[in-house]
């Protein structure tokens, strides 16, 4: 996604100037400690380096913890309902184009009971950008099990351990024809959250972005590892993708991957043996279903002329 | 021709006059059919000869016969495919009873509406004789059957040789066929030949010329055959009403309206009957600009109705029963979030998944009370294809006037039905306005309901000023989250006030026929032809009945208690389910009703009863006729 200037107003030169406040609302609700602060940080300083206008910002949420988000924002936003964040947001851009739309989703919401308007909305690949706020679990509803959580752990639905090995949400999405950007990232890494963002701010096409979440309520030990030993950490890191310069000395483990290599990409979305973030895949080439959308210039008069013209298809 | 084939029980001696002198009958009203196996082009033939019968100026109502088989072998009742066209010298406002005349290109696809009983005692049969001695003796021994079959009917039985006289034209005579008999059905009908060649040639516009030339004479054959050998044909006198008008079917007529009420995305799940008014936006949104959205399934196609609705200008979703199942949790969230939205259920039989292609009006109780929680919104039910129209431009300007979602529901009999109404004088206020993107004033909230009308402003992404949430949980003026008690009941009432504003702007309906008397039949939706045509037929016979057609069903048109007040009886006609008050079990209380019935009860609190069917098929106005002479108040009968 990136910024366009809105068509439909404020022609005129636009010299305000937002400050990280002007994108504030409410104050965040999220447990102390609840990864989904750390996105709402990073969000509220990528819309202050961007200067996006609030007007102009949407965001689109289902039902969740995650999916409070919107309310949090001092833009435009959408609680929709849970798991069809993505048909609004969608709905949003087809009418819209100017407006930028970010959807912001949990894990069950988008895996789960929204997963078949996620494939979907990968394949129409419609430019905005989409987060799914993925903590393993459900949080709002007091842990059930989701479909990434972890095999074996315990939940209030599976008290004897998840039975399933979790879905991988990045080896879904590169695998659905015409996903054009996928990335993966920590909330508690907060430069790396916030480069992955900008970069998927500035694809244009639908950016997906998982962004690991912690949920102390509920799994606090979930992330323990990968937070307290940077061994597990894997950075892809490329020009075009993320580079994270300033992680070189806490990550060791780097490997430079270019994004277009999608096969390379489906390798490591694949293995499990790290936690690998970074770009995944981005092709800025595939088309978006948006470009389908001829907006109506005809007036009211014309457009009824027109309208005349085919009723003489239709006359006796 | 006719008088040397007589058949078991057909009386074949009626056409008296000799060919050149041939006996006219004249009809206020004809129905025809023809049927034929799928794919030999029986519907082309109808919809050109209903496309005439409108040009000469005559009522025409066309309906399709659909087989009830996707793709049936050859020379199967169940694969009888065709139509049927009810013209007359008035306008044409339903389907009719049973036909008058039926040309039909096999014994089978004949008897499957003998079947049906779809024909009258005494019609006309044409029948294609080639399967009489055909080489296959199976064939032979079937046609010897289905004759056998029909002989409990006086049908007159006129056998022709179709495909002989085909052949002298095509080498394949079940690609022309139709043709032919559409020549012949020219001069039963007295049609203008020219008329049915310029209009043969506007079908077949996009394929080469002499496709049409060969039609043509296939047409001109048919006729002259038939002038040589029939004795006999019918004067069905034009109305006499010179507007200008159109032809097309409900959801046409539903597409041209959305077009012309400004809106300019539609989101669907295709789902019969009603895709075709997808197939035909589609095609209309290339020259206005706007988008007909193919989801990944109906509760997607909501939520990008919705999704569009709320950043700017209204947009809508077209579905059926099972399609509106699935949207119910986004209608929900479009009254509770206040975005105007148009929803279009075509219905169709159901519940699951029904009688796809078949009418029915069972969605009515699920449109109006088809969402868990209270969920208030404004329920419409064209009763004509020109209403279809209509009923589009009203809907979107409901929709964004109330900030509400207003329901359509059309059905399968308007969606196929193909009838001319006056050409609709285009008028610019019908267009929706641009969205308003004005910036918001200080201190206005995105829900300051007026606290009289429950009326707010629509805050639109791109306003400056305008920035909030808008939440599917229960909120407050400024739309914020509120699990406050007070504030629940208050959101609800503003929700719920705005029905009866927009109902305090409604007239009460008006009565066809005598405003008070024994008997007042209320319907809804696309039965109004039929009922009306049955309730005169009655009060010809010398019976006291009046009819009441409602539009609105959310809410429902004022004055109604004042009006049944004036009838000794209530009763509802509907093509739903009711118990028969006399079948087994049955008790006036336990008795489950049309569901129109169950409104008006719950509104008026007058004891209504009902008269309903669900045979998937519009209701006949002889069976309303029936059922109106049964439910006459006592000393009614006469
Ligand atoms: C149709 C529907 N089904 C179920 C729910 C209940 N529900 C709300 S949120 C949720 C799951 C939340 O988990 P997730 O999407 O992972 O978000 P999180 O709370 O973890 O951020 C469920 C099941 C609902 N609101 N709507
Ligand atoms: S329950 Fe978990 S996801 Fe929800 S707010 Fe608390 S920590 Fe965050
Ligand atoms: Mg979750």
């Amino acid at each position: 996604m990136s910024s366009a200037c809105s068509l439909l107003h404020l022609a005129e030169a636009d010299d305000r100037e937002f400050k990280m406040g002007d994108y504030e609302a409410a104050v965040a609700r999220w447990c102390p400690g609840c990864g989904d602060h750390s996105v709402l940080t990073a969000v509220q300083r990528l819309l202050t380096e961007e200067q996006l206008k609030p007007e102009d910002t949407v965001f689109v949420s289902g039902i969740g913890c995650s999916s409070r988000f919107p309310h949090y924002m001092k833009t435009y936003g959408f609680h929709g309902t849970h798991g069809r964040a993505l048909p609004i947001s969608t709905g949003i851009k087809l009418n819209r184009p100017d407006l930028e739309v970010f959807a912001v989703m949990g894990d069950g919401d988008c895996v789960s009971i929204g997963a078949g308007h996620w494939v979907h909305a990968i394949r129409y690949n419609i430019d905005m950008v989409a987060l799914l706020l993925d903590n393993n679990i459900y949080g709002l509803t007091k842990m059930q099990t989701s479909p990434t959580t972890p095999q074996g752990q315990k939940s209030n639905t599976q008290p004897q351990g998840s039975w399933l090995p979790p879905m991988n949400p990045l080896s879904v999405t590169l695998g659905v024809t015409n996903a054009s950007f996928v990335a993966q990232t920590v909330e508690w890494v907060p430069s790396h959250l916030f480069a992955t963002l900008k970069e998927a701010f500035h694809h244009k096409g639908f950016s997906f972005v998982r962004i690991l979440q912690r949920c102390p309520a509920y799994l606090p030990k979930l992330f323990e590892d990968a937070i307290t030993d940077p061994e597990r950490i894997e950075l892809l890191v490329h020009p075009d993708g993320v580079e994270a310069k300033d992680l070189e000395g806490v990550y060791k483990d780097r490997v430079y991957h270019d994004p277009t290599d999608i096969d390379a990409a489906r390798r490591f979305a694949e293995d499990q043996s790290k936690v690998r973030i970074g770009v995944y895949f981005r092709d800025e080439s595939r088309p978006r279903y948006e470009e389908t959308r001829h907006l109506p210039t005809l007036t009211a008069e014309e457009k009824l002329s027109v309208l005349d013209q085919e009723f003489d298809r239709y006359a006796v | 021709m006719e008088t040397k084939l007589p058949i078991v029980g057909a009386d074949a001696s009626g056409g008296k006059g000799s060919p050149k002198g041939r006996q006219i009958t004249q009809a206020k009203m004809s129905t025809v059919e023809i049927v034929s196996d799928p794919g030999e082009g029986a519907q082309k033939c109808a919809q050109i000869f209903g496309a005439i019968s409108a040009k000469m100026g005559n009522g025409v109502w066309t309906v399709e016969i659909i087989p009830a088989e996707i793709q049936p072998p050859p020379r199967l009742p169940a694969g009888a495919s065709g139509n049927r066209i009810r013209i007359g010298s008035v306008p044409v406002t339903n389907w009719g009873d049973r036909s008058k005349v039926v040309v039909a290109l096999n014994d089978q696809v004949l008897l499957a509406r003998h079947r049906l009983d779809a024909l009258e005692d005494d019609a006309i049969v044409l029948i294609e004789n080639m399967w009489k001695d055909h080489t296959d003796e199976d064939i032979r021994q079937q046609w010897v059957d289905a004759m056998e079959e029909v002989s409990d009917r006086n049908y007159r039985i006129i056998e022709i040789p179709m495909e002989e006289e085909c052949l002298k034209i095509v080498d394949n005579p079940r690609r022309g066929k139709n043709m032919w008999v559409l020549g012949l059905l020219c001069y039963l009908y007295d049609r203008d030949l020219e008329l049915a060649a310029a209009q043969i040639a506007d079908t077949f516009r996009k394929k080469a010329q002499e496709i049409t030339d060969r039609n043509v004479e296939l047409l001109n054959a048919g006729f002259s055959w038939a002038a040589e050998n029939l004795g006999f044909g019918f004067e069905v006198r034009p109305i006499g009403d010179d507007r200008p008008h159109v032809v097309m079917n409900g959801n046409e007529a539903l597409a041209m309206g959305a077009v012309a009420s400004g809106m300019d995305l539609a989101a669907m799940y295709p789902i019969t009957p009603a895709t075709s008014v997808s197939h035909h936006l589609g095609e209309e949104f290339l020259k206005f600009g706007g988008l007909l959205h193919q989801a990944e399934d109906e509760i997607a196609a909501a939520g990008v109705a919705i999704g569009a609705s709320w950043s700017g200008k209204c947009a809508f979703t077209i579905t059926s029963g099972p399609g509106l199942a699935l949207k119910t949790e986004f209608i929900g969230l479009a009254i509770m979030t206040e975005i105007p939205l148009v929803v279009v259920d075509v219905q169709r039989g159901g519940p699951s998944t029904g009688l796809p292609t078949k009418v029915e009006q069972s969605d009515l109780l699920a449109a109006l009370y088809g969402q868990p929680g209270d969920a208030p919104r404004v329920v419409i039910a064209p009763a004509t294809i020109e209403e279809c129209f209509y009923s589009m431009i009203t809907a979107r300007k409901i929709a964004e006037a109330f900030r509400t979602v207003v329901m359509v529901l059309s059905d399968a009999n308007l969606a196929t039905g193909v009838s001319p109404f006056p050409r609709p004088e285009l008028d610019p206020s019908w267009v929706a306005a641009p969205p308003d993107l004005s910036p918001i004033p200080e201190g206005l909230r995105p829900y300051d309901w007026d606290p009289q009308t429950g009326l707010s402003r629509r805050f639109i992404p791109g306003s400056p000023g305008g920035m909030h949430t808008l939440t599917g949980l229960a909120h407050d003026e400024g739309s914020k989250v509120a699990y406050d008690s007070e504030i629940n009941q208050r959101a609800s009432a503003m929700r719920s006030r705005k029905l009866a504003v927009f109902q305090s702007t409604l007239k009460p309906p008006s009565v066809n026929g005598p405003e008070e008397g024994d008997m007042l039949v209320v319907g809804w939706g696309s039965t109004k032809g039929a009922i009306e045509e049955a309730v005169e037929e009655a009060r010809e016979e010398g019976l006291s009945v009046s009819n009441l057609h409602l539009t609105f069903l959310s809410p429902l048109e004022p004055g109604l208690k004042e009006i049944f007040s004036r009838f000794k009886k209530v009763v509802t006609i509907e093509i739903n389910y009711s118990d028969e008050p006399d079948d087994p079990y049955i008790t006036p209380e336990n008795r489950r009703l049309g569901q129109l019935a169950w409104l008006l009860r719950a509104h008026i609190l007058v004891d209504v009863d009902c008269w309903t069917r669900v045979l998937g098929e519009p209701l006949r106005p002889g069976a309303i006729l029936n059922a109106i002479r049964e439910k006459m108040p006592e000393g009614g009968v006469s």
